[in-house]
């Protein structure tokens, strides 16, 4: 095995763009990231793209050779492979794509993610969702993502007492954060007060702790170490890139104010990358829901089981804080392309460890994780990069 | 869902009928044909549950997917079920009423149906014991 280094990154606007099909979101992502590594797309040997459900939402299913055909690779028929773990296929894709060039198989290969969510009605886009948990064990009894989620907040509220005004918090900092980022889906900053009197979706969960749907992709160019500097002068390492999996209902799981997946991913990442939770300056983590962001910064380790919500209420996961979480204004605020966002949330660090995220940015970043969650936790993907 | 893959599990759906592995006597629901334990030293049996559990968390849907949306708001909730597996269920009850550790039994119910000239769904609900 050998390193395996970053060196072109490309992210389109988030949000619900009418105007942009799947084919024009992905060339506008995969561009970018080849432009930025000043890169001709006839270097490129393999594409890894992960999508959800092109199937129910533009009704496409062979996404693969469509993203070869479009970008133009046909001419060097590159192997181009779909990835799917629900919420989690970016993570999956770039995963992949860490692999093929780490085994040295491929030297220059692209990992992406799409989603283009808004060409159905919401109704539609909830079933597309709810297809992430067991159709017949849980979606066909009428559990929804926002009730899976409700009944883990529920669990976290009774077992270590954490409150709506915590919850809440988290979509307050995300917001404040995707104020300062120019791709965001939504820019405007809330207040706890709005968060809290928003609709209830599934109680204690309202409509202001849910992640939004979102069209958008992302693109990132994954080269060997020893090659990275031909491309850039800012290359950025991978350090790891662990997974785990887990039972696909919530109720088959061992706990439910934790999601084991990512105890154990992130347990294997930072073994492989022989760093502490303490090195970690800024990372991107899976607020699918605002009890999702809580969970997770437990999970990782970065704070102790139950203290995620009063962390979050004093500000220790906002920039400036003790470890800022989700700086490009996370799922919640940055939107969540559900195929695009584990590899968004490596452009975002990549960002942050170039020194060019500019109002957002956390002030000597060297070391950043990422961490993608499919369905209810079923899939976890833990990254960790370095300058 | 379409007919077959309802009517394929209506044993399981209606009676609450899942399965047990001879093995380590460790018993299944949602019904599973490999022990996760035991893979391929389990012998696995169908089994009859009693029906009686406790709350384990719960959540009222507001916003429901096609199909729910008559019977908003409506309790949801992770079930255990005295022989030790879990499953997600709805509870027949006023959403203030629901708590957790609430005990429960199981009751047969209609679940939903496919639009005006579609199948009528049944199958197993809980209310409190």
């Amino acid at each position: 095995m050998r390193d395996v280094a970053i060196v072109g990154i490309g992210c389109t606007k988030f949000g619900e763009m009418w105007d942009k099909s799947f084919r024009d979101l992905f060339i506008e992502a995969g561009l970018m990231a080849l432009e930025d590594a000043g890169m001709s797309g006839a270097d490129v040997e393999a594409l890894y793209g992960g999508n959800m459900s092109s199937g129910v939402f533009i009704e496409q299913e062979h996404v693969g050779a469509l993203i070869a055909d479009y970008s133009g690779l046909i001419s060097n028929s590159v192997p181009s492979t779909r990835v799917e773990a629900a919420c989690a296929s970016g993570g999956l894709a770039l995963r992949s794509g860490i692999i093929a060039v780490a085994s040295e198989y491929h030297d220059i290969v692209i990992s992406a993610g799409i989603e283009k969510m808004t060409d159905v009605g919401p109704e539609k886009a909830m079933d597309a969702l709810a297809a992430a948990s067991d159709r017949e064990w849980e979606a066909a009894l009428g559990a929804t993502f926002p009730g899976l989620y409700a009944m883990m907040a529920r669990a976290h509220m009774d077992e270590f007492g954490t409150t709506r005004e915590q919850l809440a918090q988290v979509a307050v900092k995300n917001h404040y954060h995707g104020s300062m980022n120019p791709k965001a889906q939504f820019r405007n900053t809330i207040t706890i007060d709005a968060v809290i009197s928003s609709p209830l979706v599934a109680d204690p969960l309202r409509l202001f702790d849910c992640s939004p749907i979102t069209d958008g992709a992302a693109a990132v160019i994954l080269v060997p170490a020893e090659r990275a500097r031909e491309f850039t002068d800012t290359p950025i390492y991978v350090k790891a890139a662990a997974q785990a999996s887990d039972t696909i209902s919530l109720h088959d799981r061992r706990s439910l104010t934790s999601i084991d997946a990512t105890r154990i991913a992130a347990d294997r990442a930072f073994k492989t990358a022989r760093l502490q939770r303490s090195n970690i300056d800024v990372a991107e983590v899976h607020d699918c829901f605002t009890i999702a962001e809580i969970m997770a910064i437990e999970d990782l380790a970065f704070f102790e089981k139950g203290r995620g919500g009063p962390a979050t209420l004093a500000g220790e996961t906002a920039i400036g804080g003790k470890i800022p979480i989700n700086t490009s204004g996370g799922l919640k605020a940055c939107g969540h392309p559900v195929g695009a966002t584990g590899i968004k949330q490596a452009v975002e660090i990549v960002e942050q460890l170039r020194g060019t995220a500019g109002k957002r940015q956390v002030e000597g970043a060297e070391v950043g994780l990422t961490h993608n969650v499919g369905g209810t936790g079923g899939t976890v993907v833990v990254h960790i990069l370095a300058r | 869902m379409n007919v077959p893959r309802f009517w394929r599990r209506i044993p399981n759906r209606y009676n609450l009928i899942g399965t047990k592995c001879e093995n380590c006597n460790t018993c299944y629901f949602p019904p599973r044909s490999v022990c996760p334990p035991c893979r391929r030293k389990g012998v696995i049996r169908e089994y009859q549950f009693e029906g009686s559990g406790k709350v384990i968390t719960h959540t009222t849907i507001y916003s429901a997917p096609e199909g729910f949306s008559k019977m908003t708001p409506y309790v949801l909730a992770i079930v255990e079920l005295d022989e030790g597996p879990r499953l997600t269920a709805q509870i027949v009850c006023d959403p203030s009423e629901v708590k957790i550790g609430m005990r429960v039994k199981s009751v047969f119910r209609k679940l939903g149906e496919d639009g005006p000239d579609g199948v009528i769904y049944y199958g197993t609900k809980f209310i409190p014991a």
